[in-house]
């Protein structure tokens, strides 16, 4: 009895801490549009009122760094955002219960097209590129430290065709390497992840052959073990020797783990740096019209030294027909994220910035918003 | 029945009190029935709802279902066709349990043992109130304990036994050794100890004073007297603490999913990354889950409640076939 008790009052606490804090900050809703009140004496443009948006875990950390610093600089703002998930942030976005949303990928055509379309009131929403996660291969392999894979490789690693760290396809490009006879232990996402569709979607469009699965949120390919969140994965990869997973690059840096370097489609080892992501995305290829900026990443990418793994997480937002009285608000908030100073905010956790030419885009885009 | 009645038979009863109170129709007495009732039909209307909503939800992504819910392995409900299935994670969920289940019950029962009968009250105090204590750890953190610290010495206890018995199918995986299974259920069977301690230890320190001093007097030894004694008589008692533990063991979310392998095969080897239930695959899949995709988690979780509803009726069954053997002789 003592224990179910302790368990209903740890519940009843949990709920009401909860709901304090969804409190917080979605009753003030009164619209002013004072503009410029920027007390750093900044460029930002500074609008009052709240925004509520939700969406992609990915660009957590990134929001939560550009709200911080936004809020700042503008008193009167109040900005949430919700790491629920890209499919729940374009739910939410649809049925209006957020005023953007963060998405791994973009919107796709269809029932999401149609339900988007309707909630701006017959204006497409748009997909501004936002947030750029380098993707990086990372390893627990003792006494081996700068590993250079190719995407095939890679390919045959996660679909189980090579078990032992002394193939010779691994030793072909590590020929100086002390590499081990022991068994491959392989990690990935147990969770639904756009970091693992990312991944695949890399594995299906630079070794097609050896990679057998369609590119997915769910992973896969058989055998392997699985670890919950990015996180998951690292704490995985630094407790067992002779695993290998993928990471965003936030999560390989702050738990110190060896980065595989990728040969790229022009067959040069790249490193992982945030610059070297940002080429494979001034390469993309930009497939959506007019504001829209859906991108299409050429996981082959021939671009000098170009770190092909990369993952872009957009920002889901009403082209015309937002609401009028959040307008001004979205739009600073939007201008700063897509400014050069908001980009480079993001480099000292794990993003790389957008390249300059994407960026100027995307800061056009949002000065059409209506 | 008139007042004039009622008051002539009490009258002519030998010994009998006065009249009974006037019965009036909306007394406090009335209206605390009508409330009492209320409160239990509430329950009823909340299962029903709640049964309701979950059967609603669960039907339509069944019938999408692109291969057979019941033998599919994989969940994939992003495909299309989606392909899902309970397969793996409701063997995974039996196998985690039932493993959990036999680290834990020796373990607790013989501390409950010790707490009732062997230790000194001051110590008993003391290590009672601790494993109550563990009771209150939150899984979470007995998940991030298992994946971050304690699975390194598992892994050396994996490595140990594979070495010494791998001739037993479920030590067979010659690594390397991660998130597993044995991890997982180890885990688990910390986290169920303190349930199965504490309600062990209730029942054994209720065993008659009697039967304890007549067994010792006929010249048992204490271990004799406890398995003479004490065991038959609170073996109902024990049954029910197991399944009480059991419960928490299947239906255990985030710990599960912080320490197995979350894939989703059946396999009898439990050392070997692996390992998966349909509580932690609710909780790794909920996150960016589309209708389609809650829908089917949903369904899952109706399976979860049929296991448990057949281990409960088991339970119930053996404790009900117990009960009148322990009542003839207590």
């Amino acid at each position: 009895m003592k224990l179910k008790r302790h368990g209903i009052m740890a519940g009843i606490a949990l709920t009401a801490a909860t709901l304090a804090l969804a409190g917080c900050g979605s009753d003030n809703t009164t619209p002013s549009t004072s503009t410029s009140n920027g007390s750093a004496g900044s460029s930002t443009d500074c609008a009052s009122g709240s925004l509520t948006a939700q969406g992609s875990t990915a660009q957590k950390n990134a929001m939560d760094e550009w709200v911080k610093a936004y809020q700042q600089k503008c008193s009167g703002a109040q900005i949430n955002y919700q790491g629920t998930g890209s499919g729940a942030g374009v739910t939410a976005f649809s049925g209006k219960s957020a005023d953007f949303a963060g998405s791994d990928s973009a919107i796709k055509d269809g029932d999401e097209t149609t339900k988007s379309t309707a909630r701006c009131g017959g204006s497409p929403a748009l997909n501004l590129p936002m947030v750029v996660g380098p993707i990086a291969v990372v390893y627990n392999l003792d006494g081996v430290k700068d590993l250079t894979l190719k995407p095939a490789t890679i390919a045959q690693i996660f679909s189980g065709k090579i078990t032992k760290w002394n193939d010779p396809a691994i030793k072909a490009d590590n020929a100086s390497a002390q590499l081990p006879s022991s068994a491959i232990s392989t990690v990935h996402r147990s969770d639904d992840s756009g970091t693992t569709d990312n991944f695949t979607n890399y594995l299906k469009g630079s070794a097609g052959s050896d990679w057998t699965f369609e590119h997915s949120k769910t992973w896969k390919a058989p055998g392997g073990q699985a670890a919950k969140g990015s996180d998951g994965i690292a704490s995985t990869l630094k407790s067992t020797p002779g695993t290998i997973g993928y990471v965003e690059l936030s999560f390989a840096q702050n738990s110190s783990l060896s980065m595989a370097r990728i040969v790229n489609g022009a067959g040069e080892p790249t490193e992982l740096t945030p610059e070297a992501a940002g080429k494979t995305i001034a390469g993309a290829q930009i497939t959506g019209t007019g504001d829209d900026l859906k991108m299409k990443i050429d996981y082959a990418t021939k671009e000098a030294g170009a770190y092909p793994i990369v993952l872009v997480t957009y920002e889901i937002v009403c082209s015309k027909g937002n609401d009028a009285a959040k307008l001004p608000l979205l739009k600073g908030f939007l201008t700063y994220t897509s400014s050069a100073d908001g980009q480079k905010a993001l480099t000292d956790l794990g993003y790389a910035p957008l390249p300059e030419t994407v960026r100027a885009k995307v800061a056009a885009s949002v000065g059409n918003l209506a | 029945m008139s007042l004039e009645t009622r008051e002539t038979t009490s009258v002519g009863i030998p010994g009998g009190g006065g009249a009974l109170p006037r019965k009036r129709r909306f007394g406090a007495e009335t209206l605390f029935r009508g409330t009492t009732t209320a409160a239990g039909t509430v329950v009823l209307v909340i299962i029903v709802a709640i049964a309701v909503f979950l059967i609603a939800k669960a039907v339509p992504a069944i019938r999408a279902d692109g291969s057979n819910f019941l033998t599919e392995k994989n969940w994939f409900t992003g495909d299309t066709p989606p392909k899902f299935g309970v397969a793996a994670i409701a063997v995974g969920t039996v196998q985690t349990a039932v493993i959990a289940l036999l680290m834990a019950v020796p373990v607790s029962m013989g501390i409950a043992l010790f707490l009732s009968h062997y230790a000194p009250k001051a110590l008993a105090n003391v290590l009672g109130f601790m494993i109550d204590l563990l009771a209150a750890v939150p899984s979470v953190v007995f998940g991030l304990w298992g994946r971050d610290s304690f699975a390194g010495p598992v892994r050396d206890l994996s490595g140990w036994l594979h070495h010494y018995f791998r001739w037993i199918p479920i030590f067979g995986s010659d690594g390397p050794y991660g998130k597993s299974v044995m991890l997982g259920s180890i885990v688990l069977a910390i986290m169920m100890l303190p349930i199965i301690t504490s309600l062990t230890r209730e029942v054994f320190l209720q065993t008659p004073t009697a039967n304890e001093e007549a067994a010792l007097a006929l010249g048992a030894t204490k271990w004799e007297m406890v398995r003479t004694a004490v065991f038959p008589f609170g073996r109902p008692g024990i049954i029910a603490a197991v399944m009480l533990g059991l419960g928490r063991a299947l239906g255990e979310t985030i710990a599960l999913a912080l320490t197995l392998g979350g894939t989703y095969t059946i396999a009898l080897d439990i050392l070997g990354p692996g390992g998966n239930t349909v509580a932690a695959n609710i909780a790794n899949h909920f996150g960016e889950a589309t209708d389609m995709g809650v829908g089917a988690l949903i369904a899952s979780g109706l399976v979860l409640f049929a296991i448990t509803l057949v281990v409960n009726l088991i339970a119930r069954a053996i404790i009900y076939r117990r009960r009148e053997f322990v009542g003839g002789s207590a």
